[in-house]
Protein backbone atom coordinates (compact mmCIF):
# COMPACT_ATOMS: atom_id res chain seq x y z
CA UNK A 1 0.00 0.00 0.00
CA UNK A 2 1.04 3.54 -0.77
CA UNK A 3 1.13 5.98 2.16
CA UNK A 4 2.28 9.57 2.06
CA UNK A 5 1.90 12.67 4.15
CA UNK A 6 0.73 15.87 2.53
CA UNK A 7 0.11 19.42 3.52
CA UNK A 8 -3.15 20.84 2.18
CA UNK A 9 -3.86 24.54 2.07
CA UNK A 10 -7.53 25.26 1.60
CA UNK A 11 -8.72 28.53 0.11
CA UNK A 12 -11.29 30.50 2.15
CA UNK A 13 -14.25 29.44 0.03
CA UNK A 14 -13.75 25.71 0.48
CA UNK A 15 -12.72 25.52 4.09
CA UNK A 16 -16.27 24.72 5.26
CA UNK A 17 -17.13 22.22 2.55
CA UNK A 18 -16.95 18.52 3.49
CA UNK A 19 -14.61 17.45 0.73
CA UNK A 20 -12.20 15.29 2.73
CA UNK A 21 -14.75 12.58 3.54
CA UNK A 22 -15.27 12.05 -0.20
CA UNK A 23 -11.76 10.63 -0.34
CA UNK A 24 -12.90 7.45 1.38
CA UNK A 25 -16.25 7.08 -0.35
CA UNK A 26 -15.34 7.94 -3.90
CA UNK A 27 -11.63 7.27 -4.16
CA UNK A 28 -11.09 4.42 -1.69
CA UNK A 29 -8.32 6.36 0.01
CA UNK A 30 -7.98 6.23 3.78
CA UNK A 31 -6.74 9.22 5.68
CA UNK A 32 -5.33 10.17 9.01
CA UNK A 33 -5.38 13.86 9.95
CA UNK A 34 -2.21 14.69 11.85
CA UNK A 35 -2.86 18.35 12.32
CA UNK A 36 -5.51 20.79 11.12
CA UNK A 37 -6.36 24.44 11.48
CA UNK A 38 -9.53 25.14 9.59
CA UNK A 39 -11.83 27.93 10.62
CA UNK A 40 -14.95 28.87 8.66
CA UNK A 41 -14.22 31.71 6.22
CA UNK A 42 -10.46 31.47 6.72
CA UNK A 43 -7.70 29.80 4.83
CA UNK A 44 -7.15 26.36 6.31
CA UNK A 45 -4.12 24.13 6.73
CA UNK A 46 -4.09 20.40 7.19
CA UNK A 47 -1.33 17.84 7.60
CA UNK A 48 -2.78 14.56 6.46
CA UNK A 49 -1.60 11.05 5.72
CA UNK A 50 -3.22 9.36 2.71
CA UNK A 51 -3.18 5.58 2.28
CA UNK A 52 -4.38 3.50 -0.62
CA UNK A 53 -3.45 2.50 -4.15
CA UNK A 54 -1.01 4.94 -5.66
CA UNK A 55 -3.42 5.56 -8.53
CA UNK A 56 -6.34 6.24 -6.18
CA UNK A 57 -4.26 8.64 -4.12
CA UNK A 58 -3.30 10.49 -7.27
CA UNK A 59 -6.93 10.74 -8.40
CA UNK A 60 -7.97 11.95 -4.98
CA UNK A 61 -5.33 14.68 -5.11
CA UNK A 62 -6.52 15.74 -8.56
CA UNK A 63 -10.06 15.94 -7.22
CA UNK A 64 -8.92 18.20 -4.37
CA UNK A 65 -7.01 20.44 -6.73
CA UNK A 66 -10.25 21.23 -8.55
CA UNK A 67 -11.34 23.02 -5.36
CA UNK A 68 -8.18 25.13 -5.38
CA UNK A 69 -6.48 23.15 -2.61
CA UNK A 70 -2.72 23.65 -2.70
CA UNK A 71 -0.92 20.38 -2.06
CA UNK A 72 2.66 19.79 -1.00
CA UNK A 73 4.20 16.50 0.04
CA UNK A 74 5.44 16.79 3.61
CA UNK A 75 8.98 15.72 2.80
CA UNK A 76 9.65 19.17 1.40
CA UNK A 77 8.77 20.68 4.73
CA UNK A 78 10.50 18.44 7.25
CA UNK A 79 14.14 18.82 6.57
CA UNK A 80 17.46 18.42 8.24
CA UNK A 81 19.85 21.33 8.28
CA UNK A 82 22.98 19.50 7.21
CA UNK A 83 25.24 22.31 8.45
CA UNK A 84 23.80 22.13 11.92
CA UNK A 85 23.57 18.34 12.21
CA UNK A 86 26.74 16.96 13.75
CA UNK A 87 25.82 13.34 13.21
CA UNK A 88 25.46 12.47 16.89
CA UNK A 89 22.62 10.00 16.58
CA UNK A 90 20.48 11.16 19.52
CA UNK A 91 17.42 11.43 17.25
CA UNK A 92 17.63 7.80 16.13
CA UNK A 93 16.56 6.56 19.55
CA UNK A 94 13.28 8.47 19.41
CA UNK A 95 12.24 8.46 15.73
CA UNK A 96 9.28 6.04 15.53
CA UNK A 97 9.53 5.31 11.81
CA UNK A 98 13.31 4.93 11.45
CA UNK A 99 13.33 7.87 9.05
CA UNK A 100 16.38 8.90 11.06
CA UNK A 101 18.70 5.93 11.22
CA UNK A 102 22.33 4.93 11.54
CA UNK A 103 24.30 3.40 8.71
CA UNK A 104 26.71 0.72 9.93
CA UNK A 105 29.62 0.38 10.23
CA UNK A 106 30.20 4.04 9.22
CA UNK A 107 27.88 5.22 12.04
CA UNK A 108 26.66 8.03 9.76
CA UNK A 109 23.21 9.32 10.76
CA UNK A 110 20.97 9.38 7.71
CA UNK A 111 17.54 10.93 7.13
CA UNK A 112 15.03 9.38 4.74
CA UNK A 113 12.21 11.94 4.28
CA UNK A 114 9.99 9.32 2.63
CA UNK A 115 9.74 7.39 5.88
CA UNK A 116 9.03 10.46 8.03
CA UNK A 117 5.48 10.71 9.40
CA UNK A 118 5.85 14.28 10.59
CA UNK A 119 5.46 13.50 14.29
CA UNK A 120 7.99 16.19 15.18
CA UNK A 121 9.59 14.25 18.06
CA UNK A 122 13.08 14.75 16.66
CA UNK A 123 12.74 18.54 16.65
CA UNK A 124 13.17 18.97 20.39
CA UNK A 125 15.29 15.86 20.92
CA UNK A 126 17.98 17.07 18.51
CA UNK A 127 20.49 18.93 20.69
CA UNK A 128 21.40 21.39 17.93
CA UNK A 129 17.86 21.82 16.53
CA UNK A 130 18.90 20.56 13.13
CA UNK A 131 15.46 19.12 12.33
CA UNK A 132 13.08 21.71 10.98
CA UNK A 133 9.37 21.07 10.78
CA UNK A 134 8.58 24.52 9.56
CA UNK A 135 4.99 24.02 8.55
CA UNK A 136 3.86 22.20 11.69
CA UNK A 137 5.13 25.14 13.64
CA UNK A 138 3.32 27.65 11.48
CA UNK A 139 0.14 25.57 11.82
CA UNK A 140 0.28 25.82 15.58
CA UNK A 141 0.69 29.59 15.49
CA UNK A 142 -2.23 30.21 13.13
CA UNK A 143 -5.37 31.79 14.64
CA UNK B 1 59.94 2.61 32.79
CA UNK B 2 59.55 -0.92 31.53
CA UNK B 3 62.15 -2.78 29.52
CA UNK B 4 60.62 -2.56 26.10
CA UNK B 5 61.88 -4.15 22.92
CA UNK B 6 60.87 -1.04 21.00
CA UNK B 7 61.81 2.27 22.56
CA UNK B 8 61.24 5.65 20.98
CA UNK B 9 61.48 9.10 22.49
CA UNK B 10 59.35 12.15 21.82
CA UNK B 11 62.42 13.77 20.23
CA UNK B 12 62.87 10.87 17.82
CA UNK B 13 59.20 10.88 16.86
CA UNK B 14 59.22 14.66 16.36
CA UNK B 15 62.37 14.39 14.23
CA UNK B 16 60.56 11.87 12.04
CA UNK B 17 57.53 14.19 11.82
CA UNK B 18 59.76 17.08 10.76
CA UNK B 19 61.53 15.02 8.11
CA UNK B 20 58.18 13.84 6.77
CA UNK B 21 58.88 10.18 7.62
CA UNK B 22 56.55 9.68 10.55
CA UNK B 23 53.90 7.00 10.18
CA UNK B 24 50.62 8.33 11.55
CA UNK B 25 47.40 6.30 11.73
CA UNK B 26 44.03 6.81 13.39
CA UNK B 27 42.96 4.75 16.40
CA UNK B 28 40.49 2.91 14.15
CA UNK B 29 43.22 2.01 11.66
CA UNK B 30 45.51 0.92 14.49
CA UNK B 31 43.11 -1.88 15.50
CA UNK B 32 43.81 -3.88 12.33
CA UNK B 33 47.54 -3.05 12.36
CA UNK B 34 47.99 -4.46 15.87
CA UNK B 35 45.80 -7.47 15.09
CA UNK B 36 47.88 -8.34 12.04
CA UNK B 37 51.35 -7.55 13.30
CA UNK B 38 51.17 -7.82 17.07
CA UNK B 39 52.03 -4.88 19.34
CA UNK B 40 55.80 -5.12 18.97
CA UNK B 41 55.86 -5.03 15.18
CA UNK B 42 53.11 -2.38 15.20
CA UNK B 43 55.25 -0.23 17.52
CA UNK B 44 58.13 -0.45 15.03
CA UNK B 45 55.87 0.58 12.15
CA UNK B 46 53.72 3.31 13.67
CA UNK B 47 54.91 6.52 15.33
CA UNK B 48 51.69 8.29 16.24
CA UNK B 49 48.06 7.22 16.69
CA UNK B 50 45.46 9.97 16.45
CA UNK B 51 42.21 9.85 18.42
CA UNK B 52 39.04 11.94 18.40
CA UNK B 53 35.77 12.62 20.13
CA UNK B 54 32.92 15.05 19.50
CA UNK B 55 30.18 15.01 22.07
CA UNK B 56 28.34 17.04 24.68
CA UNK B 57 30.91 18.07 27.28
CA UNK B 58 29.60 19.74 30.37
CA UNK B 59 32.07 21.71 32.44
CA UNK B 60 33.25 23.91 29.61
CA UNK B 61 33.51 27.66 29.22
CA UNK B 62 35.76 30.57 28.35
CA UNK B 63 37.80 33.27 30.02
CA UNK B 64 37.13 36.49 28.16
CA UNK B 65 38.67 39.92 28.51
CA UNK B 66 36.38 42.37 26.77
CA UNK B 67 38.61 45.46 26.83
CA UNK B 68 38.18 48.73 28.70
CA UNK B 69 35.66 51.47 27.97
CA UNK B 70 36.00 55.21 28.31
CA UNK B 71 35.29 56.10 31.09
CA UNK B 72 36.61 52.87 32.57
CA UNK B 73 34.49 50.25 34.31
CA UNK B 74 35.04 47.55 36.92
CA UNK B 75 32.19 45.31 35.90
CA UNK B 76 30.37 43.44 38.65
CA UNK B 77 27.64 41.93 36.51
CA UNK B 78 28.09 40.99 32.87
CA UNK B 79 25.77 39.46 30.29
CA UNK B 80 26.65 38.21 26.81
CA UNK B 81 23.53 37.99 24.62
CA UNK B 82 21.58 37.88 27.88
CA UNK B 83 23.61 35.01 29.35
CA UNK B 84 25.23 35.97 32.68
CA UNK B 85 29.01 35.59 32.85
CA UNK B 86 30.93 35.42 36.12
CA UNK B 87 32.57 38.81 36.67
CA UNK B 88 34.16 38.42 40.09
CA UNK B 89 37.67 38.29 38.62
CA UNK B 90 38.88 41.78 37.72
CA UNK B 91 37.68 44.89 35.89
CA UNK B 92 36.85 43.45 32.47
CA UNK B 93 37.62 39.73 32.81
CA UNK B 94 34.76 37.24 32.89
CA UNK B 95 34.23 33.50 32.76
CA UNK B 96 31.31 32.37 30.66
CA UNK B 97 30.09 28.88 31.50
CA UNK B 98 28.59 26.68 28.78
CA UNK B 99 25.65 25.61 30.96
CA UNK B 100 24.63 29.15 31.96
CA UNK B 101 21.09 30.21 31.01
CA UNK B 102 19.35 33.58 30.61
CA UNK B 103 17.89 34.91 33.87
CA UNK B 104 14.42 34.96 32.30
CA UNK B 105 14.64 31.48 30.77
CA UNK B 106 11.41 29.54 31.41
CA UNK B 107 13.63 26.62 32.51
CA UNK B 108 11.49 23.57 33.28
CA UNK B 109 8.34 25.54 34.16
CA UNK B 110 6.65 24.07 31.12
CA UNK B 111 8.11 20.60 31.31
CA UNK B 112 10.23 19.51 29.52
CA UNK B 113 11.97 22.85 28.97
CA UNK B 114 13.67 23.60 25.67
CA UNK B 115 16.76 25.53 26.82
CA UNK B 116 17.21 27.05 23.40
CA UNK B 117 20.08 29.39 24.15
CA UNK B 118 22.80 29.22 26.79
CA UNK B 119 26.48 29.90 27.37
CA UNK B 120 27.52 27.20 24.89
CA UNK B 121 25.51 28.93 22.15
CA UNK B 122 27.31 32.22 22.86
CA UNK B 123 30.66 30.42 22.47
CA UNK B 124 29.51 28.94 19.16
CA UNK B 125 28.24 32.35 17.96
CA UNK B 126 31.58 33.94 18.85
CA UNK B 127 33.43 31.32 16.80
CA UNK B 128 30.98 31.84 13.94
CA UNK B 129 32.03 35.52 13.88
CA UNK B 130 28.61 36.79 15.00
CA UNK B 131 28.13 40.01 16.93
CA UNK B 132 27.39 39.47 20.61
CA UNK B 133 25.67 42.10 22.76
CA UNK B 134 27.63 42.71 25.95
CA UNK B 135 26.05 44.48 28.91
CA UNK B 136 27.85 45.24 32.13
CA UNK B 137 26.95 47.05 35.33
CA UNK B 138 29.19 48.32 38.11
CA UNK B 139 29.07 50.32 41.35
CA UNK B 140 31.72 52.84 40.26
CA UNK B 141 35.07 53.66 41.85
CA UNK B 142 37.51 56.55 41.55
CA UNK B 143 39.62 54.60 39.08
CA UNK B 144 36.65 52.93 37.35
CA UNK B 145 33.80 55.47 37.42
CA UNK B 146 31.54 53.95 34.75
CA UNK B 147 28.43 52.24 36.11
CA UNK B 148 27.00 50.66 32.99
CA UNK B 149 28.08 49.85 29.46
CA UNK B 150 26.49 48.18 26.49
CA UNK B 151 28.42 47.28 23.36
CA UNK B 152 28.63 44.80 20.54
CA UNK B 153 31.63 42.53 20.51
CA UNK B 154 33.00 39.97 18.10
CA UNK B 155 35.69 37.37 18.67
CA UNK B 156 37.98 39.36 16.43
CA UNK B 157 37.82 42.52 18.57
CA UNK B 158 38.16 40.75 21.90
CA UNK B 159 41.61 41.30 23.39
CA UNK B 160 41.55 37.77 24.83
CA UNK B 161 39.31 34.69 24.64
CA UNK B 162 40.54 31.41 26.05
CA UNK B 163 38.40 28.29 25.98
CA UNK B 164 39.07 26.66 29.34
CA UNK B 165 37.16 23.50 30.09
CA UNK B 166 37.58 22.14 33.60
CA UNK B 167 36.31 18.66 32.68
CA UNK B 168 36.22 17.19 29.17
CA UNK B 169 36.88 13.92 27.45
CA UNK B 170 35.45 11.52 30.01
CA UNK B 171 37.25 8.21 29.79
CA UNK B 172 34.20 6.00 29.30
CA UNK B 173 30.64 6.81 30.30
CA UNK B 174 27.47 5.04 31.44
CA UNK B 175 24.92 3.60 29.07
CA UNK B 176 21.63 5.13 30.28
CA UNK B 177 18.20 3.50 30.48
CA UNK B 178 14.95 4.43 32.20
CA UNK B 179 13.19 1.70 34.15
CA UNK B 180 10.36 3.91 35.41
CA UNK B 181 6.93 4.15 33.85
CA UNK B 182 7.23 7.63 32.40
CA UNK B 183 9.54 9.26 29.85
CA UNK B 184 12.47 11.06 31.46
CA UNK B 185 14.58 13.90 30.07
CA UNK B 186 18.22 13.75 31.12
CA UNK B 187 21.66 14.95 30.12
CA UNK B 188 21.86 11.51 28.52
CA UNK B 189 18.96 12.45 26.26
CA UNK B 190 15.32 11.45 26.24
CA UNK B 191 14.74 8.02 27.71
CA UNK B 192 11.48 6.23 27.09
CA UNK B 193 9.74 4.32 29.90
CA UNK B 194 10.24 0.66 30.85
CA UNK B 195 13.72 0.49 29.39
CA UNK B 196 12.51 0.97 25.80
CA UNK B 197 15.72 2.65 24.62
CA UNK B 198 19.31 3.08 25.77
CA UNK B 199 21.65 6.01 25.11
CA UNK B 200 25.43 5.95 25.31
CA UNK B 201 28.06 8.63 24.95
CA UNK B 202 31.59 7.67 23.97
CA UNK B 203 33.51 7.40 20.73
CA UNK B 204 34.70 3.97 21.95
CA UNK B 205 37.88 2.87 20.18
CA UNK B 206 38.43 6.42 18.84
CA UNK B 207 38.10 8.07 22.24
CA UNK B 208 41.34 9.72 23.46
CA UNK B 209 41.62 8.35 26.99
CA UNK B 210 40.52 4.86 25.93
CA UNK B 211 43.73 4.70 23.87
CA UNK B 212 45.99 5.72 26.73
CA UNK B 213 44.10 4.10 29.58
CA UNK B 214 46.81 4.55 32.22
CA UNK B 215 47.76 8.12 31.21
CA UNK B 216 51.31 7.21 30.19
CA UNK B 217 51.57 9.94 27.54
CA UNK B 218 48.82 12.47 28.32
CA UNK B 219 49.34 15.21 30.88
CA UNK B 220 50.21 18.82 31.55
CA UNK B 221 51.25 20.37 28.26
CA UNK B 222 50.05 17.71 25.81
CA UNK B 223 49.22 19.52 22.57
CA UNK B 224 45.81 18.59 21.16
CA UNK B 225 43.15 19.37 18.55
CA UNK B 226 40.64 21.52 20.42
CA UNK B 227 37.50 22.72 18.64
CA UNK B 228 39.29 22.99 15.31
CA UNK B 229 42.31 24.84 16.71
CA UNK B 230 45.29 24.00 18.83
CA UNK B 231 44.80 23.41 22.53
CA UNK B 232 46.63 21.93 25.44
CA UNK B 233 45.86 19.61 28.29
CA UNK B 234 46.08 21.63 31.49
CA UNK B 235 45.77 19.00 34.12
CA UNK B 236 43.37 16.25 35.04
CA UNK B 237 39.78 17.43 35.00
CA UNK B 238 37.30 17.56 37.85
CA UNK B 239 35.96 14.15 38.93
CA UNK B 240 39.08 12.42 37.49
CA UNK B 241 38.89 8.92 38.95
CA UNK B 242 41.78 6.68 37.97
CA UNK B 243 40.68 4.10 40.57
CA UNK B 244 37.60 3.07 38.54
CA UNK B 245 37.14 -0.66 37.88
CA UNK B 246 39.23 -1.81 34.95
CA UNK B 247 39.49 -4.70 32.51
CA UNK B 248 42.64 -6.74 32.02
CA UNK B 249 43.52 -4.51 29.04
CA UNK B 250 43.66 -1.59 31.56
CA UNK B 251 40.67 0.27 30.11
CA UNK B 252 38.05 1.35 32.67
CA UNK B 253 34.59 -0.24 32.76
CA UNK B 254 33.14 2.86 34.43
CA UNK B 255 33.50 6.63 34.02
CA UNK B 256 37.15 7.20 35.01
CA UNK B 257 39.75 9.76 33.92
CA UNK B 258 38.99 13.28 32.69
CA UNK B 259 41.06 16.14 31.24
CA UNK B 260 41.09 19.88 31.77
CA UNK B 261 41.83 21.49 28.40
CA UNK B 262 42.33 25.02 27.11
CA UNK B 263 43.15 26.85 23.93
CA UNK B 264 42.96 30.21 22.16
CA UNK B 265 39.45 30.63 20.76
CA UNK B 266 40.71 32.83 17.95
CA UNK B 267 41.97 29.76 16.09
CA UNK B 268 38.90 27.61 16.71
CA UNK B 269 35.97 26.93 14.40
CA UNK B 270 32.22 26.89 15.02
CA UNK B 271 32.01 23.54 13.21
CA UNK B 272 33.85 21.97 16.14
CA UNK B 273 32.09 23.65 19.03
CA UNK B 274 28.30 23.55 19.14
CA UNK B 275 25.95 25.04 21.67
CA UNK B 276 23.44 22.33 22.51
CA UNK B 277 20.04 22.12 24.18
CA UNK B 278 19.13 18.98 26.05
CA UNK B 279 15.36 18.93 26.36
CA UNK B 280 14.26 19.02 30.01
CA UNK B 281 17.86 19.24 31.22
CA UNK B 282 19.58 22.42 30.08
CA UNK B 283 22.07 23.94 27.71
CA UNK B 284 25.67 22.93 27.28
CA UNK B 285 28.22 22.54 24.54
CA UNK B 286 29.57 19.79 22.28
CA UNK B 287 33.33 20.00 21.86
CA UNK B 288 35.58 18.30 19.34
CA UNK B 289 38.85 17.05 20.82
CA UNK B 290 41.64 14.98 19.32
CA UNK B 291 44.73 13.77 21.14
CA UNK B 292 47.81 12.37 19.41
CA UNK B 293 49.33 9.37 21.13
CA UNK B 294 53.04 8.71 20.61
CA UNK B 295 53.84 5.03 20.13
CA UNK B 296 56.84 5.02 22.45
CA UNK B 297 56.91 1.25 22.82
CA UNK B 298 54.90 -1.95 22.32
CA UNK B 299 52.80 -1.21 25.39
CA UNK B 300 51.43 1.97 23.76
CA UNK B 301 50.87 0.06 20.51
CA UNK B 302 48.86 -2.51 22.44
CA UNK B 303 46.82 0.20 24.19
CA UNK B 304 46.01 2.06 20.98
CA UNK B 305 45.12 -1.19 19.21
CA UNK B 306 42.11 -1.66 21.47
CA UNK B 307 38.81 -2.19 19.62
CA UNK B 308 35.14 -1.62 20.41
CA UNK B 309 34.78 -5.35 21.20
CA UNK B 310 37.29 -4.93 24.03
CA UNK B 311 35.79 -1.80 25.59
CA UNK B 312 33.04 -2.18 28.16
CA UNK B 313 30.63 0.04 30.04
CA UNK B 314 27.80 -0.46 32.51
CA UNK B 315 24.06 0.01 31.99
CA UNK B 316 22.63 2.44 34.55
CA UNK B 317 19.03 3.33 35.36
CA UNK B 318 18.59 7.11 35.23
CA UNK B 319 15.02 7.20 36.59
CA UNK B 320 16.02 6.33 40.16
CA UNK B 321 19.47 4.78 40.63
CA UNK B 322 21.53 7.58 39.10
CA UNK B 323 19.59 10.38 40.77
CA UNK B 324 19.68 8.68 44.18
CA UNK B 325 23.30 7.54 44.18
CA UNK B 326 22.41 3.84 44.03
CA UNK B 327 25.52 1.96 42.90
CA UNK B 328 23.79 -0.66 40.82
CA UNK B 329 23.94 -1.60 37.18
CA UNK B 330 21.92 -3.72 34.79
CA UNK B 331 24.82 -5.49 33.24
CA UNK B 332 27.84 -4.59 31.16
CA UNK B 333 28.04 -4.23 27.40
CA UNK B 334 30.82 -3.67 24.88
CA UNK B 335 30.98 -0.67 22.57
CA UNK B 336 30.68 -3.07 19.64
CA UNK B 337 27.28 -4.11 21.02
CA UNK B 338 26.25 -0.51 21.70
CA UNK B 339 27.24 0.60 18.21
CA UNK B 340 25.43 -2.38 16.65
CA UNK B 341 22.10 -0.69 17.47
CA UNK B 342 20.72 -3.00 20.11
CA UNK B 343 21.70 -4.55 23.42
CA UNK B 344 20.06 -6.95 25.82
CA UNK B 345 18.83 -5.64 29.16
CA UNK B 346 17.04 -8.00 31.59
CA UNK B 347 16.48 -10.43 28.73
CA UNK B 348 14.83 -7.81 26.47
CA UNK B 349 16.25 -6.40 23.28
CA UNK B 350 16.70 -2.65 23.64
CA UNK B 351 17.59 -0.27 20.77
CA UNK B 352 20.61 1.96 21.42
CA UNK B 353 21.42 5.47 20.25
CA UNK B 354 24.68 7.39 20.58
CA UNK B 355 24.99 10.99 21.78
CA UNK B 356 28.62 11.19 20.72
CA UNK B 357 29.32 11.63 17.02
CA UNK B 358 31.46 8.79 15.68
CA UNK B 359 31.53 10.37 12.20
CA UNK B 360 32.95 13.61 13.57
CA UNK B 361 35.31 11.79 15.96
CA UNK B 362 36.76 10.00 12.94
CA UNK B 363 37.04 13.29 11.05
CA UNK B 364 38.98 14.79 13.97
CA UNK B 365 41.38 11.82 14.11
CA UNK B 366 41.91 12.17 10.35
CA UNK B 367 42.42 15.94 10.56
CA UNK B 368 45.00 15.57 13.29
CA UNK B 369 46.71 12.89 11.22
CA UNK B 370 46.85 15.31 8.28
CA UNK B 371 48.25 18.11 10.43
CA UNK B 372 51.04 15.84 11.62
CA UNK B 373 51.75 14.49 8.15
CA UNK B 374 51.97 18.06 6.84
CA UNK B 375 54.45 18.76 9.67
CA UNK B 376 52.20 21.48 11.06
CA UNK B 377 51.82 19.73 14.38
CA UNK B 378 54.44 18.13 16.59
CA UNK B 379 54.06 16.27 19.87
CA UNK B 380 54.76 17.73 23.29
CA UNK B 381 56.10 15.58 26.09
CA UNK B 382 53.97 16.38 29.14
CA UNK B 383 55.67 18.05 32.11
CA UNK B 384 53.69 15.65 34.29
CA UNK B 385 51.34 12.89 33.15
CA UNK B 386 47.80 12.75 34.57
CA UNK B 387 47.57 11.14 38.01
CA UNK B 388 47.09 7.37 37.75
CA UNK B 389 46.16 6.81 41.39
S1 LIG C 1 9.29 13.97 12.43
FE1 LIG C 1 9.02 12.00 13.53
S2 LIG C 1 9.13 10.44 11.91
FE2 LIG C 1 9.94 12.35 11.01
S3 LIG C 1 12.13 12.18 11.32
FE3 LIG C 1 11.32 13.31 13.06
S4 LIG C 1 10.96 11.73 14.64
FE4 LIG C 1 11.21 10.65 12.69
S1 LIG D 1 20.06 14.50 16.86
FE1 LIG D 1 20.26 16.27 15.48
S2 LIG D 1 22.47 16.57 15.30
FE2 LIG D 1 22.18 14.55 16.13
S3 LIG D 1 22.16 13.21 14.31
FE3 LIG D 1 20.02 13.72 14.76
S4 LIG D 1 19.60 15.51 13.49
FE4 LIG D 1 21.82 15.31 13.55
Amino acid sequence: MYARIYVFRFPKETSDKPIICKLVKEYDVEFNILKATILPQHEGLMVIELMGHKKNVRNALDYLKTFGVIIEPLSTIIRRDEDKCFQCGACTGICPTKALFIDRPSMAVLFDPDKCNGCGLCVTVCPVRAMEVSLLQSVSTLP
Amino acid sequence: MGNWKVQKTYEEINARIKSGEAVVVTAEEMVAIVRENGPEEAARKVDVVTTGTFSPMCSSGAFINFGQSNPTIKATKVWLNGIPAYAGLAAVDVYLGAAELPEDDPLNKVFPGEFRYGGGHVLEDLLAGKKILLKATAYGTDCYPNKAIEKEITLEDLPYALLMNPRNCYQNYNCAINLSEKTIYTYMGTLRPNGKNANFCSAGELSPLMNDPLYKTIGLGTRIFLAGGIGYVGWHGTQHNPAALRLENSTPKRPAGTMMVYGDMKHMKARWLKGISMQGYGATVAVGIGVPIPILNEEMAGFTGVSDEELVTQIVDYSYDYSHGVARNYGEVTYAQLKSGSIEVNGNEVPTAPLSSVVRAREIANTLKEWIEKRDFTLVEPVQTLPDK
